[in-house]
C-alpha cells in the first residue's frame, strides 16, 4: 500500500463539505482510503488511528487543508489526488463568478441590501461571536450551532429582546419564515397557523400534521431546546408567541416543547393565554391541568395538537382523515411475535420523535430505557447496547460528536439495526425517516439492504421481526413522500401514518396483554 | 433595522457555515447569500484568547481611537515630489559603504540569489569592487553595512538595493513634514533590483546617475514641487492601480516633468534619453507611487495603541510588517512566499525567487493589489477574470478601517481604495492583504521572470497581535 499526502496550506473548508468531498473522493477510481480534513488535532488522530499519519500532514497547522490518499501504488495514489483536486475545482467553478463573496456579516450586510436574516451553523465555540455581531448589525438570528455556553444563550437572546430581534437557537434545527424553510423544515401549505417549537423535529412533525389534516402554516419560529429552561426563562418562547400574536396572518397557534421548569411554564402559559389568539400548547409529558387552567388548548401529543389548531383554525372536523389507529393490523402482529420477542428497539433520527414514543411506551411499560432519559436509572450506561425496551435519540450528542447529523449521515444507524435484528427478545423495530430541506435525499433508499438484512436475519432465526417506520414530511417535499414510503413497503416494513401513532403501534405490537 | 413583521414577509438570509442551507433556501426561491466564513486566527486558542482581551470594551475604544488617528494622518497626508539626489547626500544615515535593501533586516550569508545578485553588482557600480567576485568577497568581509531601505526613510523596490551614488526621489508629506525616498526606476527586466548585475546593468546605473538623475534633478529644482496624490488619484481612474500597471500614472508623471525638463542646461541628445528611457517602460513612475505611500504612511506610524499596518515589505527570505502602535523598528516576520502569475516564457514557476521588495507599501496604503478594481486590464498579468479584480478590492475592505476619499474607484461608484489595514481584522477574519508583484529570478544575474499573486504569512500577523497584546497588557 502507499500512501500520498497533499497539503494546501491556509485553504479552509468546512468540515461538512470536506467530509462531502471525502465520500466522493473514496468513490475514485483505486483509492482504497482517502481522508481529506482540515489540520485540526482531531483530524490528526483520525488518521493516526487508521494509519495513515504521513510526516506532511503531522506538521499541518489547523488552517491547512489535508488530503490523505491510501492505494495500492505510488502511481494510482497520484493519480487520485489529480482527481480529487478535480472535485474541489467542480465546486469553485460553480461557485465564481455568480455571487460576491463577503468574508463577515458586517461586509454582507453592507453589500446586500434588505437582509435580515443570519443562520449560523459553525462550531459552537465560534458562534455566539458570530450571532452577536449578526444581532449588532441588526439581523435576526437562527443559531443551528450547538455546544453553546448557557451564559451567552442568555445574553444573545437578551440583546436581542432588547432590539426587538428573534433570536432563535442555539441548537435550533428547525424554522419556516416568510414561506422558506430554513435548516431542517418540510414544505408546507401557506395558511393561518403559526408555530413557536423549542425542539426542531417536534415542530417538523406538528407542521406535517398539520399539512397531512388540510391545514396551512404561517411561520415556524424555533426556540432552541433550552429556551425555557429556568436560566434562560423562555425570552424566544414568550418573544416568538408575541411576533405570531402581531402577524396579521397567524389566527392560531402551537406551541410545541418539552415540559418546561415550573417557573418558566407559568410565565410562557400566561404570555400565551394574553397575547389574543387561540393557542395549542403541545407540552410533551407536561401537565393537561396548568394548560387548560391557563385558558389555552392542551395538545397531549403533536398529532393531537395538530388537530386541534386546524380545527381551530377553521377546517370542518368532519372532512379531515384523521388517520385513525390501525387496531387489526396490532391484533394480527401480536399473533405473529413468539412469547420472547418483547421488546421496542426504536432507532430515531429525530428527537422530538423519540421523545413522544417513549413518553406512549412509559405510559404501558417501566422498563423502558434511552440515551436522552431524564431519569439516571432508565439511562443507558452504555449507548450502544439496548436493554429491555430501548429508544435511541441518534442526533444526540452520544452520537454526533466529531461526526455528521444522522439526517445526512445514516451509517451508525445502519449497523445499529442489523445489531437488533439479531436479538432474539426484540419484537419490533422502529425507524423514523425525515424528509425535506436539509435531510438526506433518499433516507429510505439508504436504509433497504440494511432492512432487508435484519429481515433475512430474524427469518433465519425462525422469528418474524416487525420493522415499523415512520416517514417525517409532507407530499410537497422533493424526496417524494409517496416514493419513500413505497420503497419500505416493498421491503416488509409497516408504515405508521404519524408519530404519535408510531408510538401507540410500536406499544401495541408488543403488548402481552389481551 | 428588520422589524418582526418585515422578516415575516419576506426573507432575506445571511448562510455563516453549512452551505446546504443556503442551497436549500434558494431551491424554494428564496434569497441567501453564503459566506466565505473561517475560524477567528485560524481557530488557535492563544490568538482567539488575545483578540479576544484587546475586544474587551475599554481596549476596544482605546484602539478604536488610536487607529482613527492612524487612518486619518494616511488620509490627510499629501505628498509631494520636491526634488532628485544621490543617496549619500540625501539619505539620512546613508555612507559610502552602506548598502540598503529591501524588506526586514537580514545579513549577507541570508540573502536570496537577487538580493545577493543585486549586492554585488551596486558594489561594482560604486567602484568598491573590481568584478563580481571581489564584490561577493566585500560582502562577507563585514566592511558594508546592510540595513534596511525602512530604516532610513527609504523603500526600494525589488531587491530594493540602494547605494550611495543613485540618485533617490526626494518626497515630502506637506501636512506632516516627514520626507521619504526611493530610487530610480531600471526600466525594463534585466536590472539591478531584480538581481541581474552584468556590464549593460552597471552601464546602465553610471547613466542614470550621470545623466538621469541629474536632469531630474534640474527639473525638479525649476518646478519646485509636484503633487503626487493628485497624480496617483488620476491614475488611478485612468486604469492603472499603481504596483503593477503604471501606464497612466507614468504618462502623467512625465507630462508634469517635461517641461522643466525641456528648460535644464542640459543637451538636447541627453533630453532626448531621458525621454527615450522613460518611454521604454511603463514602470517608470513605480518607485515614484511607492514614495509617495511610504511618505503618508511614515506619518501613521507610532500612534500609541494603534494596530493599524504602516509597512508590509519582503526581502526575499523573509516578509515583515510593521504596527503603528509598537513604536520604532519592531519588525514582525514569517517567510516570503512564492509569488503565483504568469511567466516569461522559457520560465517555469521553480525558477521564481520567493516575495521581494518593498513595493508592498502601496497595498499598505490601499493601491496596488487592493486597488485591482481600478485596473481591470490588469487581470490578464495576475491571472482571473475581471470580477475578481473587483473581488480583491471589495475583500480588503473587510480587513481595512476607511475609504481614502481622494484615492476612488470609478468602476465601484467612485468608493474610496481601502485604506488602513487592521491588523485584527486580518486575523479575525483570515483575509490576507493581496499583494500583486513581479517576480524575480531565483537566481543572481537574472531579472525579472514574470508577475503575479502573493500574500503575507499568517506567521508575522501572529506574532505581531500577541506581541502588541503583551504591549497593551492584555495577554501573558
Amino acid at each position: 500500500m502507499a500512501i500520498k499526502t497533499a497539503i494546501k496550506r491556509n485553504t479552509y473548508f468546512d468540515s461538512v463539505s470536506l467530509m462531502s468531498v471525502t465520500g466522493r473522493a473514496n468513490a475514485v477510481a483505486g483509492v482504497d482510503q482517502a481522508m481529506i480534513g482540515m489540520g485540526t488535532a482531531m483530524n490528526k488522530e483520525v488518521l493516526q488511528n487508521v494509519g495513515m499519519l504521513t510526516p506532511e500532514a503531522a506538521e499541518a497547522q489547523s488552517g491547512d487543508l489535508m488530503i490523505v490518499v491510501r492505494s495500492a501504488s505510488d502511481e494510482i495514489a497520484e493519480q487520485a489526488l489529480v482527481e480529487i483536486d478535480e472535485l474541489f475545482k467542480q465546486k469553485g467553478g460553480n461557485e465564481s463568478g455568480r455571487k460576491m463573496n463577503y468574508a463577515t456579516i458586517e461586509s454582507a450586510v453592507a453589500h446586500v441590501p434588505g437582509a435580515n436574516l443570519a443562520i449560523i451553523a459553525v462550531a459552537g465555540e465560534f458562534a455566539s461571536r458570530e450571532a452577536r455581531r449578526a444581532l449588532e448589525s441588526g439581523l435576526h438570528v437562527m443559531m443551528f450551532s450547538d455546544n453553546v455556553s448557557i451564559e451567552d444563550e442568555v445574553a444573545l437572546k437578551t440583546l436581542a429582546h432588547d432590539k426587538g430581534l428573534l433570536m432563535m437557537g442555539p441548537d435550533c434545527g428547525t424554522a419556516y419564515i416568510g414561506g422558506v424553510g430554513l435548516c431542517f423544515a418540510n414544505a408546507v401549505r401557506a395558511g393561518n397557523i403559526g408555530i413557536v417549537g423549542a425542539s426542531g423535529t417536534g415542530s417538523q412533525e406538528v407542521a406535517a400534521r398539520i399539512h397531512d389534516f388540510g391545514g396551512g402554516i404561517t411561520q415556524i419560529i424555533g426556540t432552541g431546546g433550552r429556551d425555557l429552561n429556568e436560566k434562560v426563562g423562555g425570552i424566544m418562547m414568550i418573544d416568538g408567541i408575541n411576533a405570531l400574536a402581531r402577524d396579521p396572518a397567524t389566527e392560531v397557534i402551537v406551541l410545541v416543547s418539552k415540559p418546561p421548569a415550573k417557573s418558566v411554564q407559568d410565565k410562557v402559559l400566561a404570555a400565551a393565554a394574553s397575547c389574543g389568539k387561540p393557542v395549542v400548547a403541545c407540552l410533551l409529558g407536561g401537565s393537561e391541568e396548568a394548560v387548560t387552567k391557563a385558558g389555552l388548548q392542551f395538545g397531549k401529543t403533536t398529532k393531537e395538537a395538530a388537530l386541534k389548531a386546524v380545527i381551530r383554525a377553521g377546517r370542518k372536523e368532519e372532512e379531515i382523515n384523521k388517520r385513525a389507529l390501525n387496531l387489526p393490523l396490532i391484533a394480527e402482529t401480536r399473533a405473529k411475535l413468539k412469547p420472547e420477542q418483547r421488546y421496542i428497539r426504536a432507532l430515531l433520527c429525530g428527537g422530538t420523535l423519540c421523545e413522544e414514543m417513549m413518553l406512549i411506551a412509559k405510559e404501558s411499560y417501566d422498563n423502558v430505557y434511552s440515551n436522552i432519559a431524564k431519569d439516571p436509572a432508565r439511562k443507558l450506561k452504555d449507548v450502544s447496547t439496548s436493554i429491555e425496551h430501548t429508544f435511541i435519540d441518534f442526533g444526540d450528542d452520544d452520537f454526533t460528536r466529531g461526526r455528521p447529523h444522522p439526517m445526512i449521515d445514516p451509517s451508525q444507524r445502519l449497523a445499529r439495526l442489523v445489531q437488533e435484528a439479531r436479538d432474539p427478545s426484540v419484537g419490533v423495530i422502529v425507524l423514523d425517516f425525515i424528509l425535506g430541506y436539509g435531510a438526506h435525499e433518499d433516507p429510505a433508499g439508504v436504509m433497504i439492504p440494511a432492512l432487508v438484512e435484519a429481515k433475512q436475519i430474524a427469518a433465519t432465526d425462525g422469528r418474524h421481526l416487525e420493522i415499523l417506520g415512520y416517514v417525517l414530511g409532507t407530499d410537497l417535499d422533493s424526496q417524494s413522500l409517496a416514493e419513500q414510503t413505497a420503497k419500505l413497503s416493498e421491503v416488509g416494513v409497516t408504515i405508521a401514518s404519524s408519530c404519535t401513532n408510531a408510538g401507540l403501534l410500536a406499544r401495541g405490537f408488543v403488548s402481552k396483554e389481551i | 433595522m428588520s422589524s418582526i413583521n418585515d422578516l415575516f414577509s419576506k426573507v432575506s438570509v445571511i448562510n455563516v457555515g453549512l452551505e446546504m442551507f443556503k442551497d436549500d433556501i434558494e431551491k424554494q426561491g428564496g434569497s441567501a447569500v453564503h459566506l466565505d466564513w473561517r475560524p477567528p486566527a485560524g481557530g488557535k486558542p492563544e490568538l482567539i484568547d488575545a483578540l479576544e482581551a484587546l475586544a474587551r470594551p475599554e481596549i476596544a475604544a482605546r484602539i478604536e481611537t488610536a487607529n482613527q488617528e492612524a487612518v486619518e494622518r494616511i488620509l490627510k497626508s499629501q505628498p509631494v515630489l520636491v526634488g532628485f539626489g544621490p543617496a549619500l547626500e540625501v539619505v539620512p544615515g546613508m555612507t559610502k559603504t552602506t548598502i540598503l535593501h529591501a524588506g526586514p533586516p537580514i545579513t549577507w550569508e541570508r540573502m536570496s540569489g537577487p538580493m545577493k545578485g543585486a549586492v554585488t553588482g551596486a558594489l561594482v557600480f560604486e567602484g568598491l569592487a573590481k568584478n563580481l567576485e571581489e564584490a561577493a568577497a566585500l560582502a562577507a568581509s563585514g566592511e558594508i553595512t546592510f540595513s534596511p531601505c525602512h530604516e532610513h526613510n527609504c523603500v526600494g523596490s525589488m531587491a530594493g538595493v540602494t547605494s550611495a551614488s543613485m540618485f533617490m526621489h526626494i518626497v515630502k508629506n506637506k501636512t506632516y513634514g516627514n520626507v521619504a525616498y526611493t530610487n530610480l526606476s531600471e526600466q525594463l527586466s534585466k536590472i539591478l533590483r531584480m538581481g541581474a548585475n552584468d556590464e549593460t546593468v552597471i552601464a546602465r546605473l553610471n547613466w542614470m546617475s550621470d545623466v538621469l538623475g541629474p536632469i531630474l534633478r534640474e527639473a525638479m529644482q525649476i518646478a519646485g514641487e509636484i503633487d503626487l496624490r493628485l497624480l496617483l488619484s488620476q491614475a488611478l481612474h485612468m486604469g492603472d492601480e499603481c504596483h503593477n500597471r503604471n501606464v497612466a500614472g507614468t504618462t502623467i508623471l512625465i507630462q508634469k516633468l517635461a517641461p522643466f525638463i525641456l528648460e535644464t542646461s542640459f543637451t538636447t541628445a541627453q533630453k532626448r534619453e531621458v525621454f527615450d528611457f522613460v518611454a521604454s517602460s511603463d514602470y517608470f513612475s513605480g518607485p515614484t507611487w511607492m514614495a509617495m505611500c511610504k511618505c503618508a504612511l511614515d506619518a501613521a506610524h507610532d500612534v500609541p495603541h494603534s494596530t493599524i499596518l504602516t509597512t508590509m515589505c519582503r526581502n526575499g527570505v523573509e516578509f515583515g510588517i510593521r504596527i503603528s502602535g509598537v513604536p520604532g523598528f519592531t519588525w514582525f516576520t514569517g517567510p516570503a512566499q512564492k509569488v503565483i502569475g504568469p511567466m516569461f516564457a522559457g520560465y517555469k514557476p521553480e525558477d521564481s525567487g520567493l516575495d521581494i521588495g518593498d513595493s508592498a507599501i502601496t497595498e499598505t496604503y490601499g493601491i496596488g493589489g487592493f486597488a485591482m478594481a481600478a485596473a481591470p486590464a490588469i487581470v490578464p498579468l495576475v491571472g482571473g477574470t475581471v470580477d475578481e479584480a473587483i473581488g480583491f478590492s471589495v475583500r480588503m475592505a473587510e480587513i481595512t478601517t476607511a475609504e481614502n476619499p481622494n484615492v476612488t474607484v470609478p468602476l465601484l461608484n467612485f468608493k474610496g481604495v481601502p485604506t488602513g489595514i487592521d491588523m485584527r481584522k486580518v486575523l479575525q477574519t483570515g483575509i490576507m492583504p493581496v499583494i500583486n508583484t513581479a517576480i524575480a529570478h531565483k537566481e543572481a544575474g537574472i531579472g525579472m521572470i514574470g508577475a503575479g499573486i502573493t500574500y503575507p504569512p499568517m506567521e508575522a500577523f501572529e506574532k505581531a497581535l500577541l506581541a502588541f497584546a503583551r504591549q497593551e497588557g492584555v495577554a501573558g
